[in-house]
Order: structure tokens, then sequence, then C-alpha cells
């Protein structure tokens, strides 16, 4: 299968940060890509060097075939991209909006209609209206279809759930799974972990490092150890209480419950006594699965022990 | 093409929808008009005379008369005393106080020659000096009027001035091309420059960059809106000018008109260029009234004569662009000249354009940083 995107090696550094280091992964025609990680770990640098808006300062991109560098009067024909922040003119309504992105590409609405029906059909009925008034969610899917409206081989989204509710997020997701049939090539960055099981493949990227690449399934079972779901009365408590606890070798909190991993890889009555002794009711401890979120914070661990 | 014309429908969408860069576009430079032409006149219309009478006869009722009737004084008080004079003067409403000394119609029969004192207000040097001006001028024609009656008019030289171009030298023929001249540079300067840095500001500057759009597109489509908007903008304060001060254009209006196009293109080239080297809106305004509106006034030979300034400000000011156009827009407006008298001037602004929108593409950052 072609690759849309083969990375070699990509550095960039601002003054004195260094906001990628080595990066290298590719990308393959119409999956969904997805780069995880927290804010400042890179990934707006990464999508601005592959959309030709930042050079490299070492490495190689190739994009559909061609260089970043010198290629970006072709490529910029061929890649729809919706920045991390919303970047359409507020004083123009839905429409004029639309409008223009399409005859800025050398389109017509009419004539891309069909890719973007199941997207821009939500935000119809107010087409009249100022795009500055849009919801977050309704924004949101604008810019996705201003993206789109050129039939982009590439399409890359930054951040694009951020600051979105709930509901329109997991809307969001499966529209970019029905894109899949255009033989479109979606990139995608997110700061929610619980996003990255959505993506057919995942990057793992923090300070500028990509911590591992491969299917979410496979980078949950990467997990090394096993995991224990430890819930009582009092959260904050119960995580200082295990923090001290010397078998304990992480605790984090996840959702109402703190993920653990022991040295014993087990949990045994003297966690119970520990935890009772710190003055904690209605323990509980079970296994459970490693999520995304579980895994990147072990390849997190390692990383700054290197 | 296309593309290029969908970019400029977005940019005329922009200004509509915002009736602020509407009011800024044709509110301010009819503001300015109307204020240049009527409140900074330095012409003197009514001021206010006192006169202190010590004679009270037939020649000083005479010659107060004259003055007041000359249309360009009116009477504010009859003093009594000398002590009264720095009162009147401190009321302010009185420019100047003419005196007659005793006994003044007597002594002009008698002795040939009376005295009149004129006094005036200092604090306003401007003022001063033209009322001071007009009152000898009033007092000297009252001279002629009566030694003609007494000696039959025996060889007098009479020095008969006459304004060329501007009889009634009205001040508005001096404002009205000064104040297009400055409009036109600032408003399309302080526009053009704020609508790239809004574009980057906003972020959809990053978009636009991820698109086919060329710089040269780009930038021709954000200058063509305000330069057809400054057009009209010409035209209509054209009228104005001519419906409220009744000045009309001497020469060739078309080639004014376009003469105006090549300066509205060279005034949107500057504001380009300053929007393209700013990083932030805030910065372009103040680039752009900051750094275009002082030099504009002081340095384009609106206000101050050129021929008057130190040696390196002359030379500071062969680089304003207005300074060219005052030219011009004065010759064809005024003396009504034709395009022969001004081919160097407009030859100068446009390289000056060319120069402009080429730094303009060349420095258009293709990318981000």
């Amino acid at each position: 299968m072609q690759k849309v995107i083969e990375s070699t090696a990509i550095s960039k550094k601002f003054r004195e940060t260094q906001a990628l280091k080595n990066i290298s992964f590719s990308v393959n025609e119409s999956e969904i890509f997805g780069f995880i990680g927290p804010d400042g770990a890179g990934k707006t640098t990464l999508f601005r060097i592959i959309t030709t808006l930042l050079l490299p300062d070492e490495g190689e991109m190739k994009i559909l075939g061609l260089d970043c560098i010198t290629g970006y009067k072709e490529l910029r024909k061929n890649i729809g991209y919706m920045p991390g922040r919303f970047s359409l003119y507020p004083d123009l309504s839905v429409e004029e909006n639309l409008n223009f992105y399409a005859t800025v590409f050398g389109t017509t609405v009419k004539e891309n209609y069909d890719l973007i029906s199941d997207i821009y059909s939500h935000i119809e009925p107010f087409r009249k209206r100022l795009a500055g008034k849009l919801s977050g969610g309704m924004k949101q899917k604008l810019a996705l279809s201003c993206a789109l409206i050129h039939k982009p081989k590439l399409l890359v989204l930054d951040e694009p759930t951020t600051g979105v509710d709930a509901v329109s997020r997991s809307e969001f997701w499966t529209m970019l799974a029905k894109l899949r049939q255009h033989n479109i090539t979606i990139l995608v960055s997110t700061p929610y972990m619980d996003e990255a099981m959505r993506c057919d493949r995942v990057a793992l990227i923090q300070n500028g490092n990509i911590l591992s690449i491969d299917t979410p399934q496979k980078i949950r079972e990467g997990f090394s150890r096993k995991l224990f779901m430890v819930k009582a009365n009092e959260k904050y408590k119960l995580i200082t209480a295990l923090r001290s606890y010397p078998e304990t070798l992480t605790a984090y909190p996840f959702g109402d419950s703190v993920h653990v991993t022991l040295a014993g890889n087990q949990v045994n009555e003297s966690l119970f006594d520990y935890l009772r002794q710190a003055g904690l009711k209605n323990v509980s401890a079970v296994e459970t699965v490693a999520g995304i979120e579980d895994r990147f914070l072990e390849l997190m661990e390692k990383e700054e022990k290197v | 093409m296309n593309r290029f014309l969908g970019f400029v429908k977005k940019e005329f969408l922009h200004i509509f929808r915002d009736y602020r860069t509407l009011f800024i576009l044709f509110g301010i430079p009819a503001a300015q008009i109307l204020i240049f032409g009527f409140a900074v006149s330095t012409d003197v219309k009514n001021a206010g005379v006192a006169f202190l009478d010590l004679s009270k006869d037939e020649t000083t009722q005479k010659l107060t008369d004259k003055i007041i009737s000359s249309g360009f004084f009116r009477r504010t008080q009859n003093l009594i005393s000398y002590n009264e004079i720095e009162d009147v003067f401190r009321k302010g409403k009185t420019k100047e106080v003419v005196i007659f000394e005793k006994d003044f119609g007597k002594k002009l029969l008698s002795e040939g020659k009376a005295n009149i004192s004129i006094i005036a207000d200092g604090s306003e040097p401007n003022t001063a000096t033209l009322v001071t001006n007009y009152t000898t001028a009033i007092i000297a024609d009252f001279n002629r009027e009566i030694s003609g009656i007494r000696v039959n008019n025996s060889g007098l030289i009479q020095p008969e001035v006459k304004m060329f171009y501007n009889p009634n030298l009205q001040s508005q023929h001096m404002f009205v091309p000064g104040v297009i001249t400055m409009i036109l540079i600032l408003i399309c300067a302080l526009m053009t420059s704020v609508t790239i840095t809004r574009e980057k500001e906003f972020g959809t500057m990053e978009v636009l960059l991820v698109s086919p759009l060329k710089p040269i597109q780009i930038i021709l489509g954000k200058v063509m809106p305000y330069f057809l908007l400054s057009f009209v903008n010409v035209i209509l304060i054209l009228l104005l000018s001519w419906l409220v001060f009744g000045l009309s254009v001497k020469g060739s209006i078309i080639l004014l008109l376009a003469e105006s196009m090549l300066y509205i293109m060279l005034s949107l080239s500057v504001g380009i260029l300053i929007s393209i080297v700013s990083s932030s809106m805030q910065q372009a305004i103040f680039i752009s009234l900051v750094g275009m509106m002082l030099p504009t006034i002081l340095l384009s030979g609106f206000i101050y004569p050129i021929e008057n300034m130190p040696k390196v400000y002359e030379l500071i000011s062969l680089l304003m662009p207005p300074r060219y156009f005052i030219i011009i827009i004065k010759s064809i407006m005024i003396k009504g000249t034709g395009f022969l008298y001004v081919w160097k001037e407009t030859l100068i602004l446009l390289l000056m354009t060319i120069v402009f929108i080429g730094i303009s593409v060349r420095k258009f950052k293709v990318r981000l940083e």
C-alpha cells in the first residue's frame, strides 16, 4: 500500500525549546492516524510541518509522494487543514465561509456536496447565521466542512474536539469514520485518551518524542504489568495512602477509582490492612484491563527514568 | 481568476458587515473636510474690535463706521478710558482696540495729521497680525479718501494687489487638496494594514496559506475593495467641497481622478507593506498612525512650506509620497494645469507604487515563520 506520509528523523527547534526530536512515522492510505499527547507535546508543530506551514530543521518528510519543502505549492492543493484554533471568519455567515473556501480552492459547494452533506446537513438550517455566533460543536462542523470542501487527499485536524461537548465529540468521530469511504487519509491529534480507540493507529507523543506507534488495541496490550482498580470512600486520601505503600509502583487517579500497579503483581491482605489503618473504609481492589492512558503513563514514566 | 474574485467578495463582506470600518472610511473624511474648512480657517471674519474714542467727532465716527462696515470686524464695546483696555482683552471676545487721540478731527484739519493707536491681543499672533493688517489697510484707504477731497489726488502711488488662482485668499483652497492628500494616505494605509494583520491574529492566515492562493492574489484581493471605496471617497470629498465651499476643479476632472487612483494605489501598497511586516493589529495601527500621520502633516508641505524647512527635513520630505500628490492636486484643482506640468511627480508616484508592491510580494511569507 502506498504511504501517504513518510517522516524520517524530523527535528524542529524554536530558540531554546526542542519542539520535535527525531520524529519518524508513516501513514497508510485511507487510515485514521491519531497523535495522542498532552498540551505542549509537539503535535501542533508537527502538523504545521505536514501542512507546509513550517520547515523542519532536520530530517525528511514526504507527503503524497512530494517533499514537504520543495513541493509545497502542489501539496497545498491536496491538503485540507483545520487548525486547533477556530479559524473561520466570525463576521461571515456559515454559507459565506463555506463558499469562500470552495472558491479559494477552485471548486464549488455543489461539486463536492456529497462529501460534506453528512456533516453540513447538521448546520445547514443555520446557514444564514454568522459563524462567530455558532456553538462550539457547530463551529467545529463548519470548520470540518470548510477543510473538506475541495476533496483533499489528506485531511489534517489539529485537536478538532477540544472545547466541544461529549455528544458532539462522539458524533464527530462517527463522521470521520465515514470519510474513509472517500479515500481520504485523516491525521488527527487529540489530548483525550478515550478518543484514541477510534483511530486505526495512534502515535503517543510526549515532549517532542514519539513513545509508541501501533493500533490502539496493541498499545493497550503493551501494558507490562497487572493493573488494579482500587476504590475507597475518600479518593484523595486513598491516593496518598497508596503512594506511601511500599509495594506500590504507580498509582494514578482514574475516574472515581485509582489505577495501581504493585511490585508483587497481586493484591494481598497487607494492602487492605495498610489502607484500613490509614483510616479508609469500603476498600475494594479488582484487576482491570489497561487503557491507552495507563499505557501512556507507563511509557512516560519509562522515558523519564532514561 | 475565480479564486481572486471570491477573495475580493469576501473582503467586501468584511467591510460592509463592520459599520466601524464604513464609518472610518466615509465619516472621517467628511468630518475632516468640514473641520478643516470651517474651523481651521485663517481668514478673519467678524473679529471683535473695541473703540476708545477720546475725540468723538465727525471724522472718528466716519472711520469707525468704515472699519465696522468692512465685514472683517464687529464692534464689541465702546470704551471710556485707558484702564478698560486690559479688561476688555481679558474677556477674550475683543481681538483689537482702536484708540483715537483727543481732538482727532481738529488736529487732522489744522496740523494735517492725527494719531490712532491700534492695540491687538498678541496671545493669538496669527489673528493679531491679520487684524492689524486689515485695520491699517482700511485706515490707509480712508487716508486716500480724505486726501483726495483735500489735495485733489496729487501723485499718490496706489498699489493694487491681486492674488492669482485664489483671488479672495480663501483658506479652503489650501486645505481641501491638503486634506484629500492626508486622508487618502491615512485611511488607505490604516485600513489595509489592519486587514492582513487581522487574518494573522484570527488564525485565518494559517488556512489561507494552506490554500493554492498566491501571495499576489491575497495582496491584490485585499487592496481591490479599498481601492474602489477610496475612489468613491475622493469623489465624495470633491463633491462636498464644491457644495459647501464652492470649490470647483479648475483643470481636467478626469486627470485629477486618474492621479487620485494612482495615489490611492500607492497609499494602499504602503498599508500592505506595513501589515506584512507587523505581527499584530495594534502594531499595524501604531505604525500607520504615528509613522504616517505626523510626517504627512508636517513634511508634505501641507501646512509648512517645504522651502522654509531645514535641509535635512527637506531631504526627508523627498521620500514622502504626499508631497508629490499635493503638488499634483493643487496644480490641477486650483491652477487648472494639465498633465504636462505634473508628469514628473506622477512618475515618482508610479515608481514608488511599483517598489512598495514589489517589496510586499517579496516579503510576504508563504509560511508561518
